[in-house]
């Protein structure tokens, strides 16, 4: 089983998600975003950065780049799909998550470990986990506020939180509907976070509470998702 | 930019140079010269590039030690961590453009230092950033403020390099100058070492990254070497705008270049652009260029040759390549998708022609440019004012009320919780980061290394206005000692100089005795210097910052203790112990008597060296055993607002006994607290015999107040809460 970890130009976790993946025993690769062949892959993920250096809007333009179309016919295939922040933003704009994000309501950048609670466990983000789970991750974003039209409340699989995990407006700290931190598609496989899961793998950086969560993904590689 | 109105003024004085300096020009040319020439002197001559008023002064550092590399001089310092490892670091100030435009000015500091970092090999692995601005309470200061963070945010987060920690200091004498410095740490193995140099005849010259545009023009001369009056803002177009995902690029496409061996030498383009690309790596290797500026990719048409030379437009790096290697340079390049051309060719000699539509605009010696600048001994005298601040002590007829002084320390914003700072820079990435930003030192860890890498960088003003030569010194001690604190032994300096105006010599008398007192600090500790800068003219109408030099420690802990200290770290029932010198009570040029009594006066107390060594070596020892989980200097605010420190980082209330409530203020440098488990008390305290060191027990962390009492009615009473509040919202509150 092998994922494939997009780096676009402008792309700056992707070392971040590669080391990650390494230390959870996974096995992936680095993919230019002009790749037009993810056949040997079974899953794929975006990592977070500034793709095409966020110009025009944040994964306005990753969205056309060559790699993309791979990744919608995996993701129509239902293989696991994982855009973290920036990768969230990307799969968004591509039309494969619902809703959008935007500047974060205090108009500033936030870099400090946050909680999310886990509200469902049917996407390849969250199969792991357990319902109401609560986890310390770092969030590192501009542009973090989710917002979508429809009602998306079903699709939401993680919300911030304080670390008993109450959830409302003082624990929001981005000014994301519903607190939302993590939704995914209807089928479950295609997933986005705003928070960075692979900076959370080793208690000698704070917290390895990401952990669970790409081994969901990895648990969820080889798996159809219809 | 040299306008038409002015045409009363010499084209040479309206680029920056002086009379005398023209007519140097003139006698090493011995012609007139031509209006390319001109522009490439006048920047290159400029006292940002070419030091011409401190060089005299800097050969007193020491910058040799077993462990450096490379010392000053080139890009960046490089020094050697072990088992093939190499460390690069750089600081550099970026003051007046960030007064112009603090956005820009701000983020093209951080894109230029990462070049410095990058050329030599490395990878950026942490940047650092040193700021200081006037009171917040004006609304001018508050917008520089929020420019300068979302500057440096904005580029060093999109750049993809984590901003590790750094400074936040308000001054009045700051307020027409703000000081924005950076400092770039990058690694590497021994093997990707690159230096820049021109290489040997038929070398070609490959320009890769950013088109030339007319950005910057000036920068270093009009700009960064002038003094600033109110008509400074008139000189925004010579700030450069910065595209950080450009340098991203950059970034990538280089460090492949260099682990395929593909390149001979490189120089970063910055101040003084392709005038400084041209000639100083020529210059380090000794031989002559020959250009051609047609083949300047350029971002605009109908560029001058003069332009051209001196446009200081960003995200631009100089490669000297083997001619059977271009096409696979080129290649590269363009994968990553950034511009690349051949601009030049390496020649036997030292001359530097360059060519335009066909003809020769320049032909002058390579090394004249970089190393022929005219070197000045500026006058210098100690001031005839210094005797006075000297007696100029304070003393109180009735003690201060401490609760009061306790609570305006937590809520002076240059002591109060920086987080509103550094929460937005990502501080993460490369998950590298074991200890953050809000400590004394940041630690990173070398992934597949059993190695960390502290870092510390420190200023202080006041201390430096009051004594330089002391100020100097108490500078490298502390970070020193901050290094150490996290187990790390300090092993390399870079300072940034910031001063006045260098014509004046009680300016010049400050820089003289700054550079002493962090040299013998230095040689006391058997640290190197391997860079630095120097920035002066730091003066808006005629009034001078108070000389303010920063010192960043670089520190090796191999291996890195499994839990460094940290601010966090106390708990209920632990000891607060303080270590060295228990006598301290001099309170020139403290944190209280500014804060309380807007006081800057009196002698800082000359650091005891001997005591220095032993306290650094104790803390080193202390903090690798993991005895402390919690570890702070005794700095700005003193006993007082550090012992605070630790209460409210770590949730947790303390009682502390004092005797003479002087010493609950005095910053000393060769002091630290600790917080020790009870059964641990006795083995720290076996360590301070170890290292002579005196250790006393201050007080117990456990309740929700922070109370500080010496038995009588002198007391400072707060509950953590309101420590808290105050503390954390310091800043905030001010900003919002």
């Amino acid at each position: 089983m092998k994922t494939a970890v997009v780096v676009f130009p402008g792309t700056n976790c992707e070392h971040d998600v590669m080391w990650a993946l390494k230390v959870l025993g996974a096995e992936a690769e680095l993919v230019w975003h002009r790749e037009t062949d993810l056949s040997e892959f079974d899953g794929v993920i975006l990592p977070g950065g500034f793709a095409h250096g966020d110009h025009l809007r944040t994964g306005a333009i990753a969205r056309f780049s060559p790699v993309m179309d791979e990744v919608i016919r995996m993701a129509k295939e239902g293989k696991p799909v994982l855009g973290i922040c920036n990768g969230f933003q990307i799969l968004c704009e591509a039309g494969l998550l619902p809703g959008a994000l935007l500047q974060n309501r205090d108009l500033k950048f936030i870099c400090k470990p946050i909680h999310v609670a886990i509200t469902a466990t049917d996407s390849i983000l969250t199969r792991a986990a357990e319902v109401g789970q609560i986890l310390s991750i770092p969030l590192n974003s501009y542009e973090g506020n989710y917002q979508a039209q429809e009602d998306v409340s079903d699709r939401v699989v993680a919300v911030y939180c304080d670390e008993n995990g109450l959830v409302d407006e003082s624990t929001n700290p981005n000014g994301s509907q519903g607190n939302a931190a993590a939704v995914s598609n209807a089928t479950g496989n295609v997933a986005g976070i705003m928070p960075h899961p692979e900076r959370a793998i080793e208690a000698i950086l704070g917290s390895s509470d990401g952990q669970i969560l790409l081994k969901s993904f990895q648990e969820s590689l080889g798996v159809v998702h219809v | 930019m040299w306008s038409m109105s002015k045409t009363e003024t010499p084209l040479y004085e309206q680029l920056g140079m002086t009379h005398e300096e023209y007519q140097r020009l003139l006698e090493i040319l011995d012609r007139e010269p031509s209006h390319a020439e001109l522009a490439m002197y006048s920047v290159m001559w400029s006292e940002h590039c070419s030091y011409k008023s401190s060089k005299k002064h800097l050969g007193r550092f020491p910058t040799e030690a077993p462990f450096v590399v490379v010392g000053p001089g080139e890009n960046a310092g490089v020094i050697d961590i072990g088992d093939g490892w190499l460390a690069a670091i750089r600081i550099e100030s970026h003051n007046h453009p960030s007064y112009v435009e603090p956005f820009e000015g701000a983020a093209t500091g951080v894109g230029g230092i990462l070049r410095d970092v990058f050329t030599m090999g490395a990878r950026p692995v942490g940047l650092w950033n040193q700021i200081r601005f006037g009171p917040l309470d004006d609304a001018y200061n508050r917008y520089l403020l929020s420019g300068v963070v979302s500057g440096i945010a904005g580029y060093g987060n999109a750049v993809g390099v984590p901003t590790l920690g750094g400074e936040l200091a308000f001054e009045e004498c700051y307020s027409g100058n703000p000081l924005v410095n950076v400092m770039c740490l990058g690694i590497l193995k021994r093997e990707q070492l690159v230096l820049g140099t021109a290489g040997t005849p038929g070398t070609m010259a490959v320009l890769l990254g950013n088109a030339t545009g007319r950005d910057g023009i000036g920068g270093a001369s009009v700009l960064a070497s002038a003094s600033f009056d109110e008509e400074s803002t008139t000189k925004r177009p010579s700030v450069q705008a910065g595209d950080p995902f450009e340098e991203k690029k950059l970034i990538e496409a280089c460090l492949e270049l260099y682990q395929k061996d593909l390149v001979v030498g490189v120089q970063d383009l910055g101040a003084a652009g392709l005038s400084c690309a041209f000639s100083e790596p020529a210059g380090r290797a000794g031989v002559g260029l020959d250009v051609d500026l047609d083949s300047v990719h350029v971002r605009e048409p109908d560029m001058t040759p003069a332009e051209l030379l001196m446009s200081e437009s960003q995200e631009r790096m100089m490669a000297f390549v083997h001619p059977s290697k271009v096409d696979e340079v080129i290649a590269i390049a363009h994968k990553w998708e950034i511009d690349a051309s051949v601009v030049g060719e390496v020649k036997e000699g030292g001359t530097l022609t360059i060519r335009h539509e066909g003809e020769i605009v320049a032909e002058v010696s390579a090394a004249s440019l970089s190393d022929d600048a005219p070197l000045y001994d500026r006058t210098s005298g100690e001031p005839a004012w210094i005797e006075d601040i000297w007696t100029n002590t304070m003393s109180l007829l009735q003690p201060p009320n401490l609760s009061e002084a306790l609570l305006m320390l937590l809520d002076d914003p240059s002591l109060a919780d920086p987080r509103w700072v550094y929460q937005q820079y990502d501080h993460q990435l490369f998950l590298s980061t074991v200890v953050e930003p809000g400590h004394d030192a940041s630690m990173l860890r070398i992934k597949g290394t059993q190695k960390g890498l502290s870092v510390s960088t420190d200023g202080n003003g006041r201390h430096c206005y009051l004594d330089p030569r002391r100020g100097g010194a108490r500078l490298v001690y502390e970070s020193a000692l901050n290094v150490a604190m996290t187990g790390a032994k300090p092993m390399a300096v870079v300072d940034n100089l910031n001063f006045g105006n260098p014509e004046k010599s009680d300016v010049m008398w400050q820089f003289i005795e700054t550079v002493e007192g962090i040299s013998q600090a230095c040689e006391e500790l058997g640290t190197a210097v391997v860079g630095g800068n120097v920035s002066f003219y730091n003066e808006t109408d005629g009034q001078d910052i108070y000389p303010t030099p920063i010192v960043g420690m670089l520190g090796l802990a191999d291996p890195m203790p499994e839990r460094p200290p940290r601010l966090d770290g106390a708990a209920e029932g632990m000891e607060l112990l303080m270590v060295g010198p228990r006598r301290s009570r001099n309170l020139a040029g403290s944190a209280f008597e500014k804060v309380m009594y807007s006081h800057v006066g009196g002698r800082p107390d000359d650091p005891d060296p001997v005591m220095a060594r032993a306290v650094i070596g104790m803390a080193i020892e202390l903090a690798s055993s993991g005895l402390a989980p919690a570890m702070h200097d005794i700095s700005e605010g003193g006993a007082a607002l550090c012992a605070a420190e630790l209460a409210i980082a770590s949730s947790v209330g303390l009682t502390l006994q004092f005797t003479k409530w002087e010493g609950l203020f005095a910053e000393n440098p060769n002091r630290f607290l600790a917080a020790v488990a009870p059964q641990d008390v006795a083995a720290v305290e076996a360590l301070a015999v170890k290292y002579r060191v005196p250790v006393s027990q201050l007080g117990l962390f456990g309740g929700d107040h922070i109370t500080y009492t010496n038995g009588g009615p002198e007391t400072a009473s707060l509950s953590l809460e309101r420590a808290t509040h105050t503390y954390e919202k310091a800043i905030p509150r001010r900003m919002e």
